[in-house]
């Protein structure tokens, strides 16, 4: 629940610029949300919260070029608005140039409705949700077995202003649900999870029924050896691998010769064939279903992919990888401008897609030997040269024999690259919305395919269940 | 030596505590909010509702980050946020509200939500909820040890600390580049709850980290200072707990050793660990492994469970003879270390591994009770008001072995071996058995002698397996403190800092493994 006010969040914007001395960007973000968890077939925690953030970006002329300062608050109402405005400007006025000074993004046509109020959300969002979810817990104790998971809403609308006159609104809604089924004695794991804009589409009792199955698989128990397999990787998996590898596409990072994606003397990779397949990694802001905030939003500037001087600028639909050739990396205005290109800041989705029609039952079903996957866990860079990762398989290792799931395999740590492995796939499914396992807190937007990999490296066993 | 037991603590009562260097007094701004006035308007409406226990918290947490790439300032950005939160247990369920807005109606009102929360939750709950007991603390204070402020010092100073340590590195030969960070947080924290415990504290801490990086024929290679973040203030930077210049002026010559090193041969080796590695290992494979609410399944569906269960609490051998860990909020310096918890619960040390055997796990007051014991030993955290408390790591620590070897005595102890310096990839599984940690400089030792530095090494084993093949520790002189700001749990995902200390150690016989092999390249 939002509290009582006064002033309008549009008014705390504008006494903001007014307030401003120097070239200025306002950020306003009002964030509500709802979560539940549950252990054991019980809830454990919930809660509703309600933050209100604004970000002061001041820049000053300084010695040798344009500096900033960027300060952000907490606020409920006015009291303290103009001392961040003073703070922001003092900041900047004594910083030194910045190197990714450019003029502040200007005022364009655009369609946001800047003058409605925040969208939110409350406990109430899983009115439907929690009577299906203790139906949930009443089945998973009548077969036996335990559920665990987390239920969470986010609505954040942002506003942002500029002292060039600019004005945005966006409404981000962030949902996801986890679900993990495992026997009372913790040996077998199963997980199903979902990314939602409002959960009116979000079905327990289908994903219970899922879980379950996949629970069932692990009846038998198959031990085998770290090594090479064929394996496939559900949706799931691939978009934690290919986040990660999103995260690292920064064209200057690759032009320092710092990335995977870094070419010879001060070059990037950009142009080279990643994978023999017609494999398209892109993002979209507008794409249906995974929608995002169309528009650049950075408190402060990370590295020269996210800058604060962008605040406000469009973004577009970005093919980073396009029939299997690296076609772009992240930059900045100010790193275009320097390396004569074009702008290409992050977008908060992320889309792979080959064309391919087969769901991942099919996969299952054209699959003499394998492994199948459900979540990788743990993911960390060893080798940032060749973004070499290492992780956890968790949730259900299963064999395949002769197109079925004759039952569940020991957990393995694996050492691999994903760039690698757009080298060596060999089929590419059906993408699908899906909700990645490790990277969920932060990403949650994503529309992967399921993945078959000829020799996925399963470097050491792991003992856990 | 930087150990917890040397540490003291405020007693209820005592008033405004902080170390010998320098008290402080809590931020005259964050008592200015009206603290008391908020908890009553939140607490007298639970009251009033019936619940069996309320707790309020304020917090006002203020960071700054600052990164520099080469000679530039690359971000700045200094974030406040103040917000109020209420938790409730109503008819044995939890309920938990939160807001931005501080007047006493709206602590009211959060009440009432949190309350109304809990009713929503009462159905899909079979175990009410119980807290373990603790004594009440009224208007109990307590302030962390530091000398100066970061926030007090002008920006043009600290800037220029800065960029005057990465100039330096980046005119070293052999260096391309170089990334530098600057993170510094004030946090304030007020609680008060039903039974009459009132606590108001304020804690400093600081991360300062540089990296020189060296792009030539060789390909990629970087190597990140050793310095761990700290319970300091601004005095950290300039020659208090950490020496930056000495450690810049010798960052260039391990580079350039790294850069020319030869790959390793995967193999076992007998492994000499640096507290600069090993605290992470402390953190991923005992830390996180010995939370109750892990062992007991709270956590499975994200975080993970523990091998560690609590069937076996008293006869785990969790590791050699040579190995006790303990479990504290009072460490000097620390980066967990506080004078209450966020359950009301007084800081304590507590033993975890005893001797190689598993001997206690880290609570909060429910997880306490769950076990039947009878009060919580203050892991109990919060990294916001908007976020529920949980039970969180306390500073895990390895403890030295009093009159013990020298590091360069373990070294001496090796015939074939590697002694690995500094953090850099960690990963383990979600029951804590299986781990792959590499790091930021590996020695070679050849008849105890280090022969000069290996790369792409990768050490990974089985938790159990790793601490029974501790052999010996070091003596107090070896014993630093490690420690991370950003140590990530739960659902929504919160961050805590939390410190490690340790000496240097010596394992016998472990996997390394060659991470270019493992890449297949």
């Amino acid at each position: 629940m939002i509290e009582a006010e006064v002033l309008t969040v549009q008014d705390l914007v504008e006494q903001a610029l007014d307030a401003a001395t120097l070239p200025t960007v306002v950020i306003l973000q009002e964030r509500t949300e709802a979560n539940l968890r549950w252990a054991g077939n019980e809830l454990t925690t919930n809660g509703q919260m309600h933050t209100r953030r604004l970000t002061v970006i001041a820049t000053a002329e300084v010695e040798g070029g344009t500096a900033v300062g960027s300060i952000s608050r907490e606020l409920s109402g006015s009291d303290g608005l103009l001392e961040v405005v003073a703070a922001a400007e003092r900041l900047a006025r004594s910083g030194p140039p910045a190197e990714d000074a450019m003029p502040l993004v200007g005022d364009y046509p655009h369609q946001d409705p800047w003058q409605d109020p925040p969208a939110g959300t409350d406990i109430t969002v899983f009115a439907d949700l929690a009577p299906a979810l203790g139906a949930a817990f009443e089945a998973a104790a009548a077969q036996g077995h335990l559920l665990f998971g987390f239920a969470e809403l986010t609505v954040t609308t942002t506003y942002l202003g500029s002292s060039t006159g600019l004005r945005r609104r966006a409404v981000q809604p962030s949902g996801r649900l986890e679900l993990n089924a495992k026997t009372p004695d913790f040996a077998a794991s199963a997980w199903v999870g979902a990314a939602t804009r409002d959960f009116s589409d979000v079905d327990i009792a289908a994903l219970h029924a899922e879980a379950s199955t996949r629970l069932g698989w692990s009846a038998t128990r198959i031990e085998l050896p770290a090594g090479r397999y064929e394996t496939l990787l559900p949706p799931s998996a691939v978009a934690d691998l290919m986040i990660y590898t999103y995260w690292t596409a920064s064209a200057r990072d690759a032009e320092e010769g710092r990335t995977v994606f870094a070419g010879p003397a001060g070059t990037s990779r950009i142009g080279e064939r990643l994978s023999p397949l017609p494999i398209t990694l892109s993002s979209d802001p507008v794409r249906p279903g995974a929608e995002c905030v169309p528009f650049v939003v950075a408190e402060s500037s990370q590295g020269s992919d996210t800058s604060v001087f962008d605040n406000g600028l469009p973004l577009t639909e970005t093919d980073w990888i396009s029939d299997g050739t690296l076609t772009e990396l992240m930059r900045n205005r100010a790193w275009a401008e320097r390396t004569s290109t074009s702008p290409a800041p992050p977008v908060d989705n992320l889309i792979m897609e080959a064309g391919g029609t087969a769901s991942l039952a099919e996969m299952i079903a054209s699959t003499e030997r394998g492994l199948l996957l459900t979540c990788l866990w743990y993911i960390r860079e060893v080798d940032p040269e060749k973004l070499l990762v290492t992780g956890l398989t968790r949730d259900g290792v299963y064999l395949i024999e002769d197109g079925r799931v004759v039952g569940a395999v020991n957990n393995f740590r694996f050492n691999e690259s994903p760039v690698d492995l757009l080298q060596r796939i060999t089929e590419v499914g059906r993408s699908e919305h899906t909700l990645c396992r490790e990277w969920n807190d932060f990403f949650n937007r994503t529309i992967m395919p399921p993945i078959r990999v000829p020799d996925f490296h399963m470097s050491t066993v792991s003992q856990a269940s | 030596m930087d150990a917890a037991r040397l540490s003291r603590l405020p007693r209820p009562g005592e008033g405004v505590v902080g170390y010998p260097s320098r008290v402080h007094t809590v931020d005259v701004s964050f008592l200015a909010i009206g603290l008391s006035r908020m908890a009553d308007a939140a607490l007298s409406r639970a009251r009033q509702l019936g619940v069996s226990h309320a707790d309020v918290r304020i917090e006002r947490i203020r960071q700054a980050t600052r990164t520099f790439r080469d000679r530039s300032l690359d971000s700045t950005n200094d974030s406040e946020s103040l917000g109020l939160s209420v938790r409730v247990v109503s008819d044995g369920a939890w309920g938990f509200a939160s807001g931005i807005t501080v007047t006493p109606e709206a602590a009211a009102l959060l009440a009432e939500q949190a309350v109304a929360t809990a009713r929503v939750s009462r159905p899909l709950v079979r175990t009410p909820v119980e807290l373990a007991p603790e004594p009440t603390y009224p208007d109990a204070t307590w302030v962390s040890s530091y000398e100066i402020n970061p926030f007090d010092v002008a920006e043009a100073e600290k800037q220029a600390r800065m960029l005057d340590l990465s100039d330096r590195l980046l005119r070293s030969a052999g260096v391309s580049h170089t990334g530098a960070t600057l993170w510094y947080v004030q946090e304030n924290k007020f609680y008060a709850d039903l039974d009459g415990t009132s606590t108001t504290q304020q804690r400093v801490r600081i991360l300062p980290g540089f990296t020189a990086i060296c792009v030539d024929e060789h390909g990629y290679s970087s190597m990140r200072t050793l310095a761990p973040p700290a319970g300091r203030g601004w005095e950290y930077l300039i020659g208090t707990g950490w020496d930056f210049d000495a450690e810049i002026a010798e960052l260039p010559g391990h580079l350039a050793g790294h850069v020319q090193a030869e790959s390793v041969d995967a193999g076992r080796y007998d492994l000499v660990i640096d507290p600069s590695n090993l605290w992470l290992t402390i953190h991923e494979s005992v830390g996180h492994a010995t939370e109750l609410d892990r062992a007991l399944g709270y956590e499975a569906a994200y975080a993970g469970t523990s091998f560690a269960t609590v069937d076996q609490l008293g006869t785990l051998r969790y590791g050699s003879p040579v190995m006790t860990v303990t479990g504290d909020r009072e460490t000097r310096h620390g980066l967990a270390t506080i004078g209450y918890d966020d359950e009301g619960v007084q800081a304590q040390t507590f033993d975890i591994i005893q001797d190689g055997t598993l001997v206690g796990y880290q609570l909060n007051r429910q997880m306490a009770a769950a076990q039947g014991l009878d009060r919580s030993n203050g892991c109990g955290y919060a990294d916001a008001a908007g976020h529920i408390p949980m039970q969180r790591m306390p500073n895990v620590s390895l403890q030295p072995a009093v009159g013990g070897p020298s590091t360069e005595e373990l070294i001496a102890g090796v015939d074939r071996g590697i002694y690995i310096v500094g953090d850099k990839s960690w990963s383990i599984d979600m029951q804590r058995y299986n781990f792959q940690f590499t790091g930021q400089r590996f020695f070679k030792i050849d008849n105890g002698v280090i022969t000069g530095q290996l790369r792409d090494v990768a050490y990974q084993a089985t938790t159990t397996d790793f601490w029974r093949s501790m052999e010996a520790v070091g003596n107090e002189d070896t014993y630093v403190l490690g420690g991370a700001f950003n140590c990530g749990k739960g659902q929504p995902g919160q961050s805590a800092p939390v410190s490690h200390g340790s000496p240097s150690a010596l394992f016998r016989n472990i996997n390394i493994l060659n991470t270019v092999a493992e890449g297949g390249q």
